[in-house]
Formats: structure tokens, sequence, C-alpha cells
């Protein structure tokens, strides 16, 4: 039985995380070692902290040591917990930081999802001022940014960084790892407000009904957890839409570039041209299913109008939103989406001309010769819509 | 004699000595409260006949140099640092001096960088007494720590210049490294190997220090013009090899910062001048070297380009940023006390609008009128700041003391003062009850800005009024606080002896601070 054990990062570049390494002794009572750059404020209050968690596992003997470079406390408990059930498997228990107030506002379906940013689940820097840069979501990931042998440690630190940061608003998602093991995720952070859950991957209508009878199974609270299934595949992309339609919880469907390239043996261009069928595929599964389409990543951080363009066609194809690695990408985004002034001015008619149909009690909506169907003035709402949150009126 | 003696309660409220080194000083007495009466620095005064009729002031080494200088126990020597990390002449005038047996020297160098640790060595054995100017690095951490014999004295920019000039610091010999020269001493730091920038922190010493020495890497035939050094000023020139570790002397060139969240503050801060009306046709500002600082340079730049308006002037820490706007028309002038990089050294070479200046225009508190007085606005960085609008940028919370005063100070003239800070670093908050060590009275501070929100100066109704419907994150200081402390905890106080190792000089010479010893 593995009776040492470390969770955790340290290292000259580190920020805001620590490496926690626990010993399992027979006797001798419990020793804490602390190395901290900010021992001379915090030193006594991890060393509480520590002795606490100990306490509270029931861990009686026991080396703990912590090495830290100014992680706050959700992260320093993160890690204590993590090195702790790697040294003894038999723990199921959970050490719980307090919910704080600002983590437990909800979503709707319909949200907007213009940006949304990856955050890798086992890097606590990233995500303490994840929330100021605008973002419209968030996402924690458990998946491709972790590395294998982290994955318990970073679903520890997510479902505390759920409880503790606040995200000022943004809606919370989760990429929990590919089936079977995505079921452990669900269950650690099913109950710490999140609002949805990327299933990575998703290749049948079968992987969203499995999760949704895990999350069923576990979830105690009112709130609804919606899904968002990830294409990467071709299968995937070919059973596009009975994924998207699987559930009513499921609020967009979005596609993975870098694995489908592979699977269909291409090389991934700037120009995605070899993606456009997938895009397609998404695009109508998710508008035929009533959700939204969400774009892949656009990867080269330093390249804005690259990525300005990039949205831009995007939105031309129907996307209602795109993904995010960098804050500075997220203002670049929501410009993008915003409509033109020609758009802007033809939807302004289009209300103008609903409103005035509707006023008169009339059930056809015209603009000058031309007939206005239902889709077109919903389309054209949206519009506004956009509009009004981009500060283009009023 | 002890280091630091009766000490008592300023106006700021801070307990500080009256007597330092053995000598009376001034407490601080609020802002423009104290006006000195006295008549300034009296040079000694040299004659004609005591200099080679040829003109050639050219001596072997500096040991000779200096010895031809009568260097001896507890002389004043100033240095300045526009060699930055790169600096190998500071160095060599305390080796020559432990050399020489000399004692208890005082080092006055307008700032001191990691490279000046072996200067350590010398404090510890008693060639050098203490250090008046800037401390920062290993030198602020050898200070801190009490080791120091003498007391450190911390000025800022234009509070060296003034106590220079007003004859609160005699300088005995003044050693001037200049990247050109010739054999009279005219000299400059535009010409030769290695060019550096205007000489503006070291006209002063040049004018008023018993004996100046210039040394250089390059001696060019007479005249070596522009002579921002005037030759008849100079006692002795040096010519060395090399001056300083070319690598480590660029090494102050400075990028815009790719952090996701300074780029957020200086992006506020850039909207707050503009919410603001700060932002029109003929703005006057400074702008630092710093990533925030040029980050926010950018976002202005960017907003005036869309407005079509253009600056006036701007002051630098010159950089290739500052020079391309000035070269696409978005500044009429550059005013010059430092310059980071080539392309901003070649721009102040070689346009006659970008203008190199002395300290004393920018920054002396015995000006007759101060460029930074015209400036719109600054934005400055700090490593605290209190829920009263004090500034920290000298010491940590730790209570260590890691940098020197720069131009915070002398910045806190301008029309509008922005520091740009985050709201924390590594935990520890930056917004405290109350600094560690005060720096710049709070009165002075108008805008905090940090990537939670916007603080703005209660004293500042008419930044409050005008910026109140944009939209902007506004804040009270003390909700800012809150949400950090609730974030990273509240830290304990550092503990902090009662011996004192430093003080800091406010503008006009009295005593501001304490920087107190740190307990090991």
């Amino acid at each position: 039985m593995a009776k040492i054990a470390s969770a955790g990062n340290y290292g000259p570049k580190i920020r805001s995380d620590c490496m926690v390494t626990i010993e399992l002794t027979d006797s001798g009572g419990v020793h804490i070692e602390l190395i901290s750059k900010v021992k001379d404020f915090f030193g006594d209050h991890i060393i509480t902290l520590a002795q606490d968690e100990l306490k509270f596992f029931g861990v009686k003997n026991a080396k703990l040591k912590i090495e830290d470079q100014g992680a706050f406390d959700f992260v320093i408990a993160a890690r204590i917990e993590a090195a702790l059930k790697k040294a003894d498997p038999s723990i199921t228990t959970s050490y719980l930081p307090e919910i704080k107030s600002h983590c437990t506002y909800t979503t709707s379906k319909d949200a907007l999802r213009r940006s949304r940013l990856y955050l890798p689940g086992n890097s606590p820097k990233l995500m303490l001022n994840a929330g100021l840069h605008g973002a419209d979501a968030l996402i924690l990931d458990l998946e491709d940014s972790v590395h294998p042998d982290e994955k318990d440690s970073a679903r520890i630190l997510v479902r505390n960084a759920l409880r503790t940061i606040n995200f000022h608003g943004a809606e919370k998602m989760v990429r929990i790892n590919q089936l079977p093991l995505g079921f452990e995720d669900i269950k650690e952070v099913i109950n710490e407000n999140v609002h949805v859950i990327l299933i990575p991957k998703c290749e049948s209508k079968q992987q969203v009904l499995d999760v949704n009878e895990s999350i069923d199974e576990l979830n105690k609270t009112e709130s609804p957890v919606y899904l968002m299934p990830i294409i990467e595949s071709a299968k995937g992309v070919l059973h596009a839409y009975e994924i998207a339609s699987a559930s009513d919880n499921i609020v967009a469907l979005t596609l993975g570039l870098e694995d489908y390239t592979a699977d269909i043996g291409v090389t991934r261009s700037k120009s995605e041209a070899e993606c456009f069928f997938a895009k397609s595929m998404v695009v109508n599964a998710a508008k035929a299913a009533g959700v939204q389409a969400i774009d892949t990543v656009f990867s080269d951080v330093n390249d804005m109008e690259g990525l300005f363009e990039n949205v831009k066609q995007a939105k031309a194809m129907g996307f209602d939103g795109k993904g995010c690695i960098h804050p500075r990408q997220i203002r670049v985004i929501h410009k993008a989406f915003l409509p033109t002034k020609q758009e802007l001015e033809k939807a302004q008619k289009i209300v103008e001309a609903y409103n005035a149909a509707k006023k008169e009690g009339k059930g056809v909506v015209s603009l000058g010769s031309k007939m206005i169907d239902a889709p077109v003035v919903k389309q054209a709402q949206h519009v506004l819509k956009m509009a009004k949150i981009g500060g283009m009126i009023q | 004699m002890k280091k630091a003696d009766k000490f008592i309660k300023n106006a700021a409220g801070r307990l500080v000595p009256t007597i330092i080194n053995g000598k009376q000083v001034i407490p601080f007495m609020g802002v423009n409260k104290y006006i000195p009466t006295h008549r300034g620095a009296a040079p000694r005064v040299p004659t004609i006949i005591d200099y080679p009729q040829d003109c050639n002031k050219i001596v072997d080494t500096l040991k000779d140099a200096l010895i031809k200088s009568g260097l001896k126990d507890g002389m004043t020597i100033s240095t300045h640092h526009h060699y930055r990390n790169g600096d190998y002449v500071a160095n060599w005038i305390f080796d020559i001096a432990a050399e020489l047996g000399v004692k208890d020297l005082v080092w006055a160098p307008s700032a001191a960088f990691p490279c000046h640790a072996p200067i350590i060595k010398h404090l510890e054995s008693g060639v050098v007494h203490h250090i008046e100017g800037s401390l920062n690095g290993p030198l602020g951490d050898f200070c801190s720590r009490g080791k120091m014999k003498g007391l450190g004295y911390l000025r800022s920019h234009g509070g060296r210049y003034r106590a220079v000039s007003d004859g609160e610091l005699h300088i005995d010999i003044a050693v001037l490294a200049a990247s050109a020269s010739d054999m009279m001493g005219n000299a400059n730091g535009v010409l030769g190997k290695h060019p550096f920038g205007p000489v503006s922190f070291s006209k002063t010493d040049s004018k008023n220090a018993d004996r100046s020495i210039i040394v250089t890497d390059t001696l060019l035939d007479f005249p070596c013009y522009p002579w921002e050094i005037m030759g008849n000023d100079v006692d002795f020139v040096v010519v060395v090899d090399e001056i300083g570790d070319p690598e480590k002397i660029v090494s102050g060139t400075t990028k815009v910062t790719k952090s996701p969240d300074r780029l957020l503050i200086a992006e506020y801060a850039a909207k707050f001048v503009e919410a603001a009306g700060i932002l029109r046709d003929g703005i006057n500002f400074q702008a630092g070297a710093g990533g925030t600082s040029l980050a926010f340079v950018d976002f202005i730049n960017q907003r005036m380009i869309e407005k079509g308006i253009k600056a006036r002037s701007l002051i630098g820490g010159s950089t290739k940023y500052l020079v391309d706007m000035m070269n696409n028309g978005r500044t009429d002038y550059i005013f010059d006390g430092q310059t980071f990089g080539l392309e901003a050294l070649s721009s102040l070479r070689d346009n006659p609008k970008h203008i190199p200046i002395d300290i004393f225009d920018i920054y002396d508190f015995h000006a007759k009128s101060n460029l930074v007085q015209m400036m719109d606005v600054i934005v400055l960085g700090s490593t605290e700041v209190d829920v009263n609008f004090n500034a920290n940028c000298v010491t940590h919370s730790d209570g260590r003391m890691l940098h020197g005063i720069g131009g915070f100070q002398n910045c806190m003239m301008a029309k509008c003062t922005i520091i740009a800070v985050p709201t924390f670093r590594d935990r520890i908050p930056v917004i405290k009850d109350e600094v560690t060590t005060l720096v710049a009275p709070g009165e002075l501070v108008d805008v905090i800005v940090t990537e939670r929100g916007i603080a703005i100066n209660p004293r500042r109704t008419d930044l409050i009024e005008a910026t109140m419907n944009s939209g902007l994150p506004i804040r009270d200081i003390k909700d800012i606080k809150n949400e950090i402390d609730d974030m990273c905890g509240v830290p304990i106080k550092p503990k902090l002896s009662d011996e004192a190792v430093a003080v800091v000089e406010w503008v006009d010479g009295t005593i501001l601070d304490t920087i107190w010893k740190v307990e090991e």
C-alpha cells in the first residue's frame, strides 16, 4: 500500500499553488513542515488549516510537507485531500470549503455563449481572476489539459474552486473526461454550482443518456445541469443530430477540430476548409434540435486579426459562439459576433414592421412588398439583442 | 554617533528621527508646508591656473583620478545609474578606495542595481559607511537587516537633484560615466560605443561637486558635442576599455505586458482617462517604461488614432513605443529623461522634437516651474497602497526595502496621478489599512486602478462626477479591499524592530517616514 503520496505543483515559475507530500506513519503524531513564500504572513494560518483537515480525515500519525508559492486556502485544502487520498485510497469523504455566496448564481438554457474560456483544471493561478475578463462562460477543464496522473488531484481542485472563486456571473462549465472516467468527475462536481457539463468525444445518443442518468442519480440541487456535447470524430459528425436532440437539457453542440482532423486523416489548415462539412453538420444538427452551435477554439493567441476573421466566418455559418484559450481573445470574439450596420438596420425594420402588425392585430407581417415569416422575425430580434449587448443600440 | 536619534511624530503621523548620521533634519510638515529660506550649495571655487594649459585633463587610471581628487575618509562620492544593471564604474570606485585603505565613505548614486552587490563587502568592511539616494535589490536587503553602519537615505530623483543643488547633500567627488568625452571633459550620453541617453541626473553633480571625474570608453577629438556636461566643470578624464556590460546595459529595455490581468488594469486606466475627459487633443502625459505603463500608452494610442487627436508632449522613459507614436503623428514632442533601446536613442540624437531634459526641469522642488505639473495624467506602479490612498514603492509588505523611489514622489505633482496595481501578489493583498512605508501622501494620489475596479480619491470630486455614468467599475477602495481580504485572508503584520535602518525623504527635503529593521 502506498503510504507516501504527493499532489500539486511547486517550482520557481509556479504561482498560487503548492505541492503537498504526505507520509502516513504508524506512530509519532502529526508533523507538518511548511516552506512558503508567504510564511511571514500566513504561516500559522496554513499550519492550522492543515491540522484541521488532517483531524477531519482522522489522520493521527503523518508527516506532511507543504511547499507553497502563495496558494489560497481552497488550493492548499484540495492538495492535502488529493495527496491523502492517493496515500490511502480507502478514504471517501471530502473536506469541503464553505460555499461562498457569490458562487450560487444560476444560468438559463438560452444564455449567451459567445465566448467560453478554457481553464486547465490543475492550474489554480489561471482560475483566480478568470471571471474578470468578461467571458460569457468559463470551462474548468478536467480532460486534455490535465495530465493523466493528475486527474484525481484536478477534480478535487475544481470542486473547491467552484465553491470558492467569484467568477462574476460567467456561466460555469466543466469538461469531464471521456466516459467512464468522466463519471468520477460528475460525482465530484455535480452538486457544486456547475451549470454545464461538456461531454468530450461524444459519438452517440447513448453517451448523453448515460451522463444524464449519472447526473439524475447524484444531483441533489433544484437547478438543472445543462449539457454541451463535443463532436470530435467522423462518427460524431454523422450522429450530430441524434446527439443534439438526445435530451432536453442539452443547450449547445460544439466541435473539436484537432481530434476530428486526426480522425479523418488530414492536417488542420488555417482556413479550416477541410472541416467545412463537420462545421455545417454541427450547425444544422444544433439548429434542427433547437440548441446553440458553438465553434471550436482558435489556437494562435497572438493573431487577433486571424481570430477576428475566423469568428466572422463562424458567425456567417450560423455559429453562436467560439471557444477561447486566452482572456485577450474574448473581446475580439464578442466584437466579431456583433451584427454589421446593414444587418442591424434590416433587423430594426423587420422588428418595427412586426410590432406594428401585432399592434394592428394583423396575422401577416410584411415589409414593403415582402412577406416576413416567423423565423426571420426571431432572427431579427436576436440581432437586436446582440446589438444591445454590444452597446450598438440603447 | 547614533544612526538615528530624537524621534518625533511628523505631520503624516509617522515616527521619524530628527538627527540622522549626526546631522539635524526637518520632519515632514505636510505637502507644500516647508518653505526653505537659505541659499543653495556653495561649490569649491577653482582657478584656471590649477588646470593644464592645453586643457587636456586625461589621467591614466580612475585610481590616479581619485587620488588626485584627494580621496579620503568620510567623503561623499556620487555616481549616476544610466548604465543600469551593467554599470562597472561604481564598483571600481570602492574597490580602489578599499585598496587605498580609505574608510567611511558615503555613496550617493541616483539609483543602485543588483550589479552593485559587490559594494556590500565594502559596507561590511567599513570602506562605505552608508548610502544616500537609492537602495534596492541586494543592497536594500542588506540595509533592511540593519547591517549598514550609517542610516540609509532614500530620495526621489527630483529630491536627490534638489539635495545636491541646495547643499543638503554635499558631494566631494562626482564620478560620472559618459558614453563619449573629449580630453577636456566635454561629455554626453548619446555618442560613443555605449550610448545611454541624456545625462539628466548628473548635471547638478558636475556643477556642485568639489571634483568631477569623467569616465568614458569613447574618447572623441575636441569638441565632443553635444556637451551636456561641460568640460569646464570637469577635473579629470579617465578612458577605459569598457564602461559596462553591454548586455546588461540594454537590459532595461521594456515590452508591453502580456499578462491578461495587467492588460486589464492598463485598459481600465486608459478608459478612465478618456471618461474623465483628460484624453483630448493636446494632452500631455508621462509614460513609464514598465510593462503596465506601456500597455496603458498602447491603449491611449489606439484611442487617439480612433478619435483623430494627438498629444502635445510625452515625458519618457522614452522607448520604441513613444518614438513610433511621434513618427506616426500622435505626439508633437517627447521629453526624455531616460532612454531605453536603440530606436529611442537614435530618435533622441536625430529628431529635434525629441528633447533631452534635465531632472531639474521636470522634477525639482526648487525649480521655478516643473514639466511634471504640466502633465495631464501619469500612471505609476506601487508595492502597496492603503485605504487613505497613501502609497508605498520602496518596501514590500514584509518591511524589506527592495526598490528605489525613482520619480514616484515627483510624479505626484501631475494633474491626475494614477496608481495601477494588481489587488494581490502571491496571496498578499496590495491594498492595506496602512502602508508599511509612506512614500507618497494620500492627498496626492488621485486614482487607484486595479483589475477589480477603480477607486477615486474622495478629494477628487471632479473626477468622481465626470466618470459617474461611464459604466466603468468605479468602487469604494474599502469595498475592493474587503473583497481581496475575503479571497486572500488577512495577513498578519510582519514583526519589525524599533531600530531604524533608513529614512524616506519627501521632495522638499523633510523626513516623511522611517524604514525599520526586519526581524530575521
